[in-house]
């Protein structure tokens, strides 16, 4: 981890009609930081994360990346979206292109690579989840373990400066739940820096370098691991953990 | 069987009345190819343009965008509610006689124009709903690359929403191809009036008119054919 700050917020809001589901977020997050954020399910904790690469277009404050101001609408947020991947529960992978395709999209359309040095950062990259066997798979015929390995690395081929993940393992079986988290765990140990919304508390305690607790929108307590899980201040974080663990 | 003879005779041969068939499936052929065109075209923008202001409107940053989009809708809408709202014959001939009334134009490009913004307003809703029938995260997957709006529709959700509407879009060509039977009512010689003017001549309706059902069937088990091909083709990938 540096002390370069990647993306900042400041008083992030984000408003659905009259239900205020962000109320005022300010954090920061460090180049090659793993930051894990948890929470109850309707915290706002994955508005949260869809508001960085504004997936979600917030109603109020600012969020800045690299330095830029996101929330300016004159930016173009394709470019800096190209900087920012990120991974769904229900993996979204493109159905109607083999495994290979859906890799080489982006850099060949987006990053003007070739068609040859796309497929071998691709190759490279599905050989680290060791799926490079089904390149010539179409997403059908994999499970979803391999599917969410699979938009890991598509994420990566984009060379990006963060790494996204909305709830990456709740839409698993059981027992593939852990060949993903495996690969999370060696990409936080290369240094990407990482914002994580899970309920996979094994995964937060022994991975993040910091824990988000937001809870009715707003961000009730933070800390390293050890603190949060071990002697967390909030009555609330308390509440939370206690039905958790 | 004599007199089957004779009456094929009177209906057909005599006097080359088969050119009344062939010229009138010429005519009918390039209206209905030329129509779909027109239809499929029309029919992408205006589903575009809905499914866009219907879904995307409040991820559009730029305000003059969002403003002309807006717009845009609006006039989809009225297009859809008119062209869905009255008879295509009707419509062929407000075209005709009402719109080009003053100036001398070639009948089969009228037909072409009317049948091609008729087809458009039903290839408009059936490709709305192939859209709207791909999952919100695909197009997540695609701007959260980096994809812009107009790549991520391109690449990743066109394709899908197409291979789910070919049917429906079939059946629309079909259903096109019959409709311009209507062709006749500004004087057009299709093939429907074709047959019609051969039982004018001869007094003789069964042939004529038996002649030009079978021509129809024909050609819509053709385009049946080349439908299950399509989609066999754009199956064998995936799923």
């Amino acid at each position: 981890m540096t002390d370069e700050v990647l993306i900042k917020t400041v008083g992030l809001e984000k408003s659905f009609g009259n239900i205020k589901v962000l109320r005022g977020i300010d954090s920061e997050i460090k180049r090659g930081e793993v930051v894990v954020i948890i929470g109850p399910s309707g915290s706002g904790k994955s508005t949260f994360l869809r508001c960085l690469n504004l997936l979600e277009e917030p109603t109020g404050g600012k969020i800045y990346f690299n330095g830029d101001d996101l929330t300016d609408k004159k930016i173009n947020i394709d470019l800096h979206r190209q900087k920012m991947g990120m991974v769904f529960q229900h993996f979204n992978l493109f159905p109607h292109m083999t495994i290979l395709k859906n890799m080489t999209l982006g850099p060949t359309m987006l990053l003007k690579m070739s068609k040859a040095d796309a497929e071998k950062r691709a190759l490279g990259l599905l050989k680290t989840v060791g799926l490079e066997d089904r390149k010539n798979a179409y997403p059908a015929q994999l499970s979803g373990g391999q599917k969410q390995r699979i938009a890991i690395v598509r994420a990566l081929c984009m060379q990006p400066d963060v790494m996204l993940f909305d709830e990456p393992t709740s839409a698993l079986d059981p027992e593939m739940v852990g060949e993903v988290l495996d690969v999370m765990k060696r990409l936080a140990a290369d240094g990407m820096t990482m914002v994580v919304v899970t309920h996979e508390m094994g995964f937060a305690r022994e991975v993040a370098n910091r824990v988000m607790f937001i809870d009715e929108g707003v961000i009730m307590e933070e800390g390293t691991p050890d603190l949060i899980f071990g002697n967390p201040h909030n009555v609330r974080t308390r509440e939370f953990l206690s039905k958790v663990l | 069987m004599e007199q089957f003879k004779i009456k094929f005779v009177n209906d057909f041969i005599t006097d080359n009345r088969w050119k009344y068939l062939t010229d009138g499936l010429a005519a009918t052929l390039k209206i209905t190819v030329f129509a779909a065109l027109i239809g499929v075209v029309l029919g992408f923008l205006v589903a575009i343009i809905r499914s866009t202001y219907d879904t995307g409107k409040n991820s559009i940053r730029n305000p003059l965008i969002t403003m002309m989009l807006g717009i845009l809708n609006f006039i989809c809408k009225v297009y859809l509610t008119v062209i869905r709202g009255t008879p295509v014959v009707i419509q062929l001939m407000i075209i005709y006689f009402v719109i080009f009334a003053s100036t001398s134009i070639n009948k089969t490009f009228v037909a072409i124009i009317a049948f091609g913004i008729n087809s458009g307003a039903y290839v408009a809703e059936i490709v709305r709903s192939g859209i709207m029938s791909i999952d919100k995260g695909q197009n997540e997957a695609g701007r959260s690359l980096g994809f812009n709006f107009v790549q991520t529709m391109w690449h990743i959700i066109m394709p899908q929403a197409f291979k789910n509407v070919i049917p429906a879009l079939a059946n629309e060509v079909i259903v096109l191809l019959k409709e311009t039977s209507v062709a006749g009512y500004i004087g057009l010689q299709d093939l429907t009036k074709g047959g019609d003017i051969i039982r004018g001549r001869t007094y003789d309706a069964f042939m004529p008119l038996i002649a030009v059902a079978l021509i129809y069937l024909i050609i819509v088990m053709i385009l049946s054919a080349l439908q299950g091909k399509l989609e066999r083709r754009l199956n064998s990938r995936d799923r």
